[in-house]
């Protein structure tokens, strides 16, 4: 990779002191994209800001009617946790599945939601859930936040510090893995949330990042059972296309991965 | 340039390195232990896994400043004496979990991990589904995933999977 310069924070004002006095920085956490993308030199920033160790980032809390979960803790954390266990238990199983047991050791969350991946899962929980993402200046609706593919409503030198979540009643996550990579080819988060309304988010398919299907959430608020998704289908057109999979293929797939998450919900 | 400073397979090490050098590089190329290897490079071969506070991680994908102050165990670290191996190692050789065996010290960093954490209750398809992170193209994952159902039963029935390894007190996770 091309030189870098890093530094660790120990605080969130530390962290935004130290990128403001950066040429082309970065905030980094896990770094599980970030340094392999910095390796086949698709990024090149001059500093690398590490806030993966501010005590304050880390840990997984209950504040009221939510769950609040530190941007800088890891998937693994994510998925042992036992309040999320009993709390908001398909979050924790998502987080399970993302990557690979190393990758789930170091990649945080804070670091998957900033970079919005478009087949990457959590953006979908976020978006289904209702969640906030708090920042150290604002807290933004995760229906603010996703802006398109690898792009959020963040500031260049913003710092994402939390994930709020409220509880469900119930939320579900299925996944289609690419093979491979284990990144979603698509995955939908079905939630029905604590007022009774229901969120159907989608990852993976979409050629803008993570979007809600609409059409879905109507038909579940009506009739909360799979057969309430016949016959409605999202635009092929807009869905990504690439080597792994077409348009219309992943239209489909969203329909049938949709239908998954509706038969887990229990 | 920065001063990193780590506990290598129990052994304090310290060195002043470019801050873009990658934990693997350190490992193999400054502190000269070459079991951990470099396959793939872009995070998905799993050859180069290591334990960083007692969970695997891939050296490959964290700069080596990031594991300032951390336990690494690497593959030579495993064993506890010279003259022996591991159970893990052993049930590999035991179980002819190796073809070429350039994979070999990344699965099984990732065995001892998943048995672990699983305290020794592992079934085929969990291994298989645990070891999404390591590759072997010599595709001799039969025998692998046979030697690490056997060293999880072994490790379990000897009491190893209640006091694990020494680092992993303080896993990151």
């Amino acid at each position: 990779m091309y030189d870098v310069s890093y530094r660790r924070a120990g605080t969130v004002p530390g962290a935004v002191e130290t990128f403001s006095q950066g040429d082309d920085p970065k905030y980094v956490a896990g770094g599980q994209t970030l340094i392999p993308t910095m390796k086949a030199r698709l990024a090149a920033p001059s500093e690398l800001v590490d806030v993966s160790r501010i005590e304050d980032l880390i840990g997984i809390c209950e504040d009221g009617d939510r769950v609040i979960v530190g941007a800088s803790t890891t998937h693994a954390a994510v998925h042992a946790d036992p309040l999320l266990g009993r709390l908001i238990p398909g979050l924790a199983a998502l987080a399970g599945n993302i990557g690979d047991p190393m990758v789930r050791h170091r990649g945080t969350m804070g670091g998957s939601v900033v970079n919005n991946d478009p087949s990457a899962d959590y953006p979908a929980a976020l978006l289904a859930l209702g969640a906030t993402v708090r920042t150290d200046r604002r807290d933004v609706a995760a229906d603010d936040f996703f802006v398109d593919m690898f792009e959020t409503d963040l500031e260049e030198d913003e710092l994402i510090t939390a994930i709020a979540f409220p509880v469900p009643k119930r939320a579900t996550y299925a996944k289609f893995p690419n093979p491979a990579s284990r990144y979603a080819m698509v995955g939908v988060m079905v939630a029905e949330l604590a007022d009774g309304s229901i969120r159907v988010a989608v990852t993976g398919a979409g050629s803008s990042g993570v979007f809600r299907w609409r059409e879905a959430e109507t038909a579940l608020a009506a009739t909360m059972d799979a057969a309430a998704l016949d016959g409605l289908s999202v635009d092929a057109d807009e869905m990504l296309e690439d080597l792994h999979g077409s348009g219309e293929y992943r239209a489909h797939l969203v329909g049938v991965m949709a239908k998954r998450a509706v038969n887990a919900l229990s | 340039m920065t001063q990193v400073s780590m506990t290598v397979n129990g052994k304090a090490v310290s060195a002043e390195i470019e801050d873009r050098t990658l934990l693997v590089a350190f490992i193999r190329d400054h502190l000269g232990l070459t079991g951990t290897h470099v396959g793939c490079e872009t995070s998905q071969c799993g050859a180069c896994t290591v334990h960083v506070d007692g969970a695997a991680m891939k050296s490959c994908s964290m700069l080596a400043v990031m594991a300032e102050g951390s336990s690494i165990t690497t593959i030579e670290g495993l064993a506890p004496t010279d003259d022996t191996l591991h159970p893990v190692q052993e049930a590999f050789r035991e179980h002819h979990g190796l073809q070429c065996g350039f994979c070999t010290p990344g699965m099984i960093m990732s065995a001892t991990d998943m048995i672990r954490r699983y305290e020794g209750r592992l079934d085929e398809a969990t291994i298989r589904e645990q070891l999404e992170g390591n590759l072997c193209r010599c595709t001799g994952y039969h025998n692998i995933v046979k030697a690490i159902a056997a060293a999880s039963e072994t490790m379990a029935s000897s009491g190893m999977t209640d006091e694990g390894e020494a680092d992993t007190a303080t896993a990151a996770s």
